[in-house]
C-alpha cells in the first residue's frame, strides 16, 4: 500500500519535472536557422563542390587517375604556338592544351583524393554547397573554356596530326627495311 | 439556436417548419465553421509549440507576417486535392462511413456547449450527461474504421482505442459526480451559474477544496487519454502501428479524422473550463475592462472567456504531447483502473465529508 502511493507520487512528480524541462525551452533561442533567409557558416576547408582553375591545369591527368569513381574526364591535345598558353602560377610551362575537363558532380563522393596529387594545386574543394540542378545532366560541369564546336575542331585537328604521324612512321619503317 | 429559428420565422416571414429546417442548417454550418477555424489555428499552434519545445522555428514562410500562420490552410488545400483511395479488400460501406461517424460524434458534442448565458443550441437539464455520452460515441466510428480497413495495424489500433476509451470514461464520469455534488444540477448552465459567485477565480470549483484541485488534474489526464493524445496515443502510435485505425485513409476522409481529433481536444478543454474553471464567467468581474475600446468587447462577451479557458487547456495538452513518451498498454490500463478510479472514488467521499463539515449541503 505504501509502495503504491510512493509510485503514484513518483509518477506525478517526475511528470512535473518533465513539464518543467520542456517549459524552460520557451526561453532558449532556436538552434536552427531560417535557411533561405540566413545561412550557417561552413568552415573554409569543408569539402563541398569541386572547382578547377583551368588556367593552371597542365593536363597531367593525375586527378583523373586518383578518382575512385572515375567522375573526372580530361582530353588533351598538343599546344600550338597560336594558343598562346601562359605559364601556371607555379611557373610551369603548359605543353598540353586541356580541351575538355568535365567533372560529373552527381558521381563525386567528396573524398578529395583528386586534390592531393595535383602538382599545380588547380583542383580544389570549395565550401559552396548550393549547386543543385533540375536535371542530372546539368551536374556534369565543364571547366575548359571552349565551345563544343571549338572542341570538335580541335579534336579533328588532333586526329589529323595523329594520322600524319602514323603515316610518317610507316614511311620511316619502310625506308629502314 | 432558438434565436436563429425565430429570426427566420418572424424576420423573413417563413412558415414554422421551413424556419426550423433553415435555422438548424445555419446553426450547424456555424458550428462547422467554428470547428474548421479552431482546427486551423490549433494545428498551427501545435506545430509552433512543438517547435518551441524542440528549439526550432516551426512553420515560418507561409502567411502575411513571418510566423507561417497560413501554413495549415496550405496543408488543408493540399489534403483536399489528394487522391481518394479505397483499397480493394476493405468493407466499402463501413470504410466510407467511419470517418463521418467519428466527426459527427464530435460535432454533436458542440450542440451541448454554451458559449454564453444566451448562446446555446438548446437547453439540456442533463447537459453534462449529454456531453459525456455523445463524446464517447466516436469510438464506434473508430472501431468501424479499424475493422473495415482489413488491416492488422488498423484493427490493433481500433481495439486499443476501445479498451482505452471504455476505461477512461469511468474516472471522467466519477469526477462529474464530484462536480455535481457542488452544483446540485447536471445542467451546464446551472454548473456555471454556481461558479459565478462574483468573486471571480475563487468561485471556481477548482479552488473550492483541495480534492477538487486533484479532481481537475485527474480530469485533464483522463481527458487527454479520452481523445487519444500523446502520452496515451496507443490507438495511433506511429512507431508501432503506422497510424493505427486511420492507416488506410487518404485525402478528405483522413482530414475528417484529423478534424475530429482536434475538435475533441477543444471539447476536453471546454469541459474542463465548464466543470472547474467557471465556464463563460469572466476571470474577474471588472466593469472598467469593458470600457477599453476594442478589447473591451472581448472582455465583455462571454464566448471570449470560455474559448480562452478552453484554449489554455488545449495548449496544456499540446505541452503534454511534446513532453511525455507513450505509455505501454499495461501501464495505460494500470493508470485507469488502479490509480484514476480509486482516486476519483476517494475524492467523492472526501468531497462529501468536506461539504458536511463546512455545512455546504
Amino acid at each position: 500500500m505504501k509502495n503504491y502511493f510512493i509510485n503514484v507520487w513518483n509518477a506525478f512528480y517526475t511528470a512535473l519535472v518533465g513539464l518543467k524541462v520542456t517549459f524552460l525551452h520557451l526561453f532558449i533561442k532556436s538552434v536552427t536557422v531560417k535557411y533561405p533567409l540566413e545561412r550557417d557558416k561552413v568552415p573554409a576547408n569543408s569539402r563541398m563542390k569541386l572547382e578547377v582553375d583551368w588556367a593552371d591545369c597542365i593536363g597531367c591527368k593525375a586527378c583523373e587517375r586518383a578518382c575512385p569513381v572515375q567522375c573526372i574526364h580530361i582530353d588533351t591535345s598538343k599546344a600550338l604556338p597560336e594558343d598562346n598558353l601562359a605559364a601556371t602560377k607555379n611557373g610551369t610551362a603548359r605543353k598540353l592544351l586541356v580541351s575538355n575537363f568535365t567533372i560529373d558532380l552527381s558521381e563525386c563522393l567528396y573524398c578529395a583524393l583528386c586534390v592531393y596529387p595535383c602538382p599545380e594545386d588547380c583542383i580544389n574543394m570549395t565550401p559552396n554547397y548550393e549547386f543543385g540542378k533540375y536535371d542530372r545532366k546539368l551536374l556534369i560541369e565543364q571547366f575548359a573554356p571552349f565551345s563544343d564546336d571549338d572542341r570538335a575542331k580541335r579534336q579533328a585537328f588532333e586526329e589529323e596530326l595523329k594520322k600524319k604521324k602514323l603515316a610518317e612512321k610507316a614511311v620511316k619503317t619502310k625506308e629502314k627495311e | 439556436m432558438q434565436g436563429i429559428i425565430s429570426l427566420f420565422e418572424s424576420g423573413l416571414g417563413l412558415p414554422e417548419l421551413w424556419a426550423f429546417v433553415i435555422g438548424v442548417v445555419v446553426f450547424s454550418l456555424l458550428i462547422f465553421l467554428f470547428i474548421a477555424l479552431f482546427v486551423i489555428v490549433a494545428v498551427w499552434l501545435e506545430r509552433k509549440v512543438s517547435a518551441v519545445i524542440q528549439d526550432r522555428w516551426g512553420p515560418m514562410r507561409a502567411g502575411l507576417t513571418i510566423q507561417g500562420e497560413l501554413q495549415t490552410i496550405a496543408d488543408t488545400v493540399k489534403l483536399l486535392m489528394k487522391e481518394d483511395i479505397i483499397p480493394k479488400p476493405v468493407d466499402k460501406l463501413l470504410f466510407i462511413l467511419a470517418p463521418f461517424i467519428v466527426f459527427t460524434a464530435t460535432f454533436m458534442v458542440f450542440a451541448g456547449i454554451p458559449l454564453g448565458p444566451n448562446a446555446y443550441s438548446g437547453t439540456f437539464d442533463l447537459g453534462l450527461f449529454y456531453l459525456i455520452a455523445i463524446s464517447s460515441l466516436g469510438v464506434i466510428g473508430i472501431v468501424m474504421a479499424g475493422w473495415a480497413s482489413n488491416n492488422k495495424w488498423s484493427l490493433y489500433g481500433a481495439m486499443r482505442s476501445v479498451a482505452q476509451i471504455v476505461s477512461y470514461e469511468i474516472p471522467i464520469a466519477l469526477i462529474l459526480i464530484a462536480v455535481v455534488m457542488y452544483s446540485g444540477s447536471f445542467s451546464v448552465k446551472e454548473i456555471i451559474a454556481t461558479q459565478d459567485t462574483g468573486y471571480g477565480i475563487f468561485g471556481w470549483f477548482l479552488f473550492r477544496n483541495p480534492f477538487m484541485f486533484v479532481a481537475a488534474i485527474l480530469f485533464l489526464i483522463a481527458g487527454t487519454a479520452e481523445n487519444n493524445r500523446t502520452p496515451f496515443d496507443l490507438p495511433e502510435s506511429e512507431s508501432e502501428l503506422i497510424a493505427g485505425f486511420h492507416t488506410e485513409y487518404t485525402g478528405m476522409r483522413f482530414a475528417f479524422f484529423f478534424l475530429a481529433e482536434y475538435a475533441n481536444m477543444f471539447v476536453v478543454g471546454v469541459l474542463l473550463a465548464i466543470l472547474f474553471l467557471g465556464g463563460y464567467a469572466p476571470i474577474w468581474h471588472v466593469a472598467a475592462l469593458a470600457d477599453i475600446p476594442v478589447l473591451g468587447w472581448f472582455f465583455g462577451s462571454s464566448g471570449f472567456w470560455i474559448i480562452l479557458k478552453a484554449m489554455l487547456v488545449v495548449i496544456i495538452q499540446m505541452w503534454f504531447r511534446w513532453t511525455f513518451p507513450r505509455l505501454r498498454v499495461d501501464q495505460l490500463m494500470y493508470t485507469a483502473w488502479k490509480v484514476l478510479i480509486p482516486f476519483t472514488m476517494a475524492i467523492i467521499v472526501l468531497n462529501g465529508i468536506w461539504m458536511k463539515l463546512f455545512n455546504l449541503i
